[in-house]
């Protein structure tokens, strides 16, 4: 179901980038336009996308993002994992690259600690974005399966964890008071919000 | 007078969450034992259920709904909320912080809550144990209650991330860069804390579910720091914390190649056992990595 588009090869190493004879020569016409005509404009491209993730809840300062990378810098995800880094992330969505972000496996790797958010010198509140980007993946019908199939629990319990007759015999034993084995409410408020449909 | 203050004399709510009850009950344990003998008074809602963390990432305001529903729960009963669980810390503190500083937001909330015979007005305060112990027990009412002291043990502190940030929902009660109130509770027991590089990296655990390599991944990285300078456990606040760092702790060691051997305990077993508190008192028999050498330090066979 996710597309892992991010090429996983080694980067080049300092050598070779900063090589002397590697450095091109000067070139007075660029191989490529810069401008894209409105009508070459890959299909792919979703010049609202950035705008509708601003909408979210905590998305609004996404647009002032001036790529910096402190996000990436101390996040302990990106830390050992090439394949989550936050700036190339925010980059895509104001890019509207909106497949390839909401397709990714690397949005459900955020961990949720808010080092970025607390962080970034310009307010983006990164987990939150990564958080709506999540949120817009489901409507989508792209369900990462583990919050699946947590929020079944949850719908069906009300709990991650079951409470059986055993984990209530064992919290008397240790003089802890009995558990409500199901919480029926939160049926009620998961189709009020119909998240039912969206688990699919 | 806040509503929080004029219910000063109520007991609090003991938020549980999912995994405490179910899965690491020791640290419930010794929160009670704890609480209990320092005067906090403790009340069990029987309807409290999930606070919402866990489908935030499938749609953030039905996990503020959930959130509310215990936030409302609370206010019912006339108490402010104390939690164990860090995650729940944290989503329960933005909501409640969101719910009164968005009155529309509340309006759409309590639209939903009616459907359940609740509603909720944005009165209740929600701050974890740990907070609790040091902002309204207090250092005098802690030292004083101290009778085992544990001189010469040095415990390497893991603040949950939840527990700090957003550091604006918790009303910037610490600095997330450089927190403190942890270190200065295992001081007040009389032990030593170990300042260590990558103090305050996440354990890992929002990714357990999605990557669990990378997530064991990260939780290395914090073990191998904190053996290589020979703390005589970690200490920290958070069930899902504890999962990474001692549940999985044999896993981490047999993945990685690497062995640490490093006891983790709840900072309430730490305060119980310096409160004088047998180790069995404070479940500590659930640990998974047995803190034997640590018990034998402060004369406990």
């Amino acid at each position: 179901m996710f597309v892992n588009f991010i090429s996983k090869s080694a980067p080049p190493a300092f050598s070779q980038i900063f090589a002397p004879k590697a450095i091109p020569e000067m070139t007075t016409q660029l191989a490529t336009p810069l401008i894209i005509e409105e009508n070459q404009e890959p299909e792919h491209i979703d010049r609202d996308f950035a705008l509708k993730v601003a909408q979210r809840a905590g998305g609004r300062q996404l647009l002032r993002c001036f790529a910096c990378g402190t996000c990436t810098a101390g996040c302990p995800v990106a830390e050992i994992d090439e394949r989550y880094n936050p700036r190339r992330i925010i980059r895509m969505v104001l890019l509207g690259l909106k497949n390839e972000v909401l397709r990714s496996e690397f949005i459900w790797l955020c961990a949720g600690c808010y080092t970025c958010q607390e962080r970034c010198p310009q307010g983006v509140r990164v987990a939150e974005v990564m958080r709506a980007l999540r949120n817009l993946a489901v409507e989508e019908g792209i369900v990462h399966p583990a919050f699946k199939a947590q929020a079944e629990l949850i719908r069906n319990m009300g709990r991650i964890y079951e409470i059986e007759d055993f984990d209530n015999k064992k919290r008397v034993r240790a003089g802890l008071p009995e558990l409500r084995k199901n919480i029926e409410d939160i049926k009620t408020l998961f189709e009020r919000q119909k998240l039912n449909e969206r688990l699919g | 007078m806040s509503a929080s203050d004029s219910r000063r004399a109520r007991p609090y709510a003991l938020y549980l969450g999912c995994t405490i009850p179910a899965r690491v009950q020791h640290f419930e344990i010794a929160s009670r034992k704890v609480a209990e003998r320092l005067g906090l008074q403790l009340a069990d809602v029987a309807e409290f259920a999930c606070c919402g963390y866990p489908i935030a990432s499938l749609d953030a305001r039905a996990a503020k709904l959930l959130a509310a529903r215990n936030l409302a729960l609370a206010e019912r009963a006339g108490c402010d909320i104390l939690a164990l669980c860090t995650a729940c810390t944290g989503s329960l503190t933005e909501a409640a912080h969101e719910l009164q500083t968005d009155p529309a937001l509340r309006d759409s909330l309590n639209a939903d809550l009616a459907a359940v015979g609740l509603r909720y007005e944005g009165s209740v305060r929600v701050r974890h144990l740990v907070r609790v112990l040091w902002e309204e027990v207090g250092r005098e009412k802690i030292q004083a209650a101290v009778v085992r002291r544990l001189d010469g043990l040095l415990f390497a502190p893991h603040y949950g991330c939840h527990y700090l940030k957003p550091a604006e929902a918790h009303g910037d009660f610490e600095d997330p860069e450089a927190p403190h109130t942890l270190d200065d509770l295992i001081a007040w027991t009389g032990a030593r804390t170990l300042d260590y590089p990558g103090k305050l990296r996440c354990c890992g655990g929002g990714v357990l579910a999605t990557d669990e390599k990378l997530a064991l991944g990260i939780s290395r990285n914090k073990l191998r720091e904190i053996a290589r300078r020979r703390a005589d456990a970690v200490t920290l606040i958070c069930p899902f914390c504890n999962i990474m760092y001692d549940t999985n702790q044999k896993k981490i060691e047999t993945i990685f190649g690497e062995p640490f051997g490093v006891p983790v305990l709840f900072f309430p077993q730490v305060l119980g056992l310096a409160m004088g508190f047998e180790p069995r008192e404070l479940g500590l028999s659930m640990n998974r990595v047995q803190p034997k050498a640590l018990l034998e330090k402060i004369g406990i066979k």
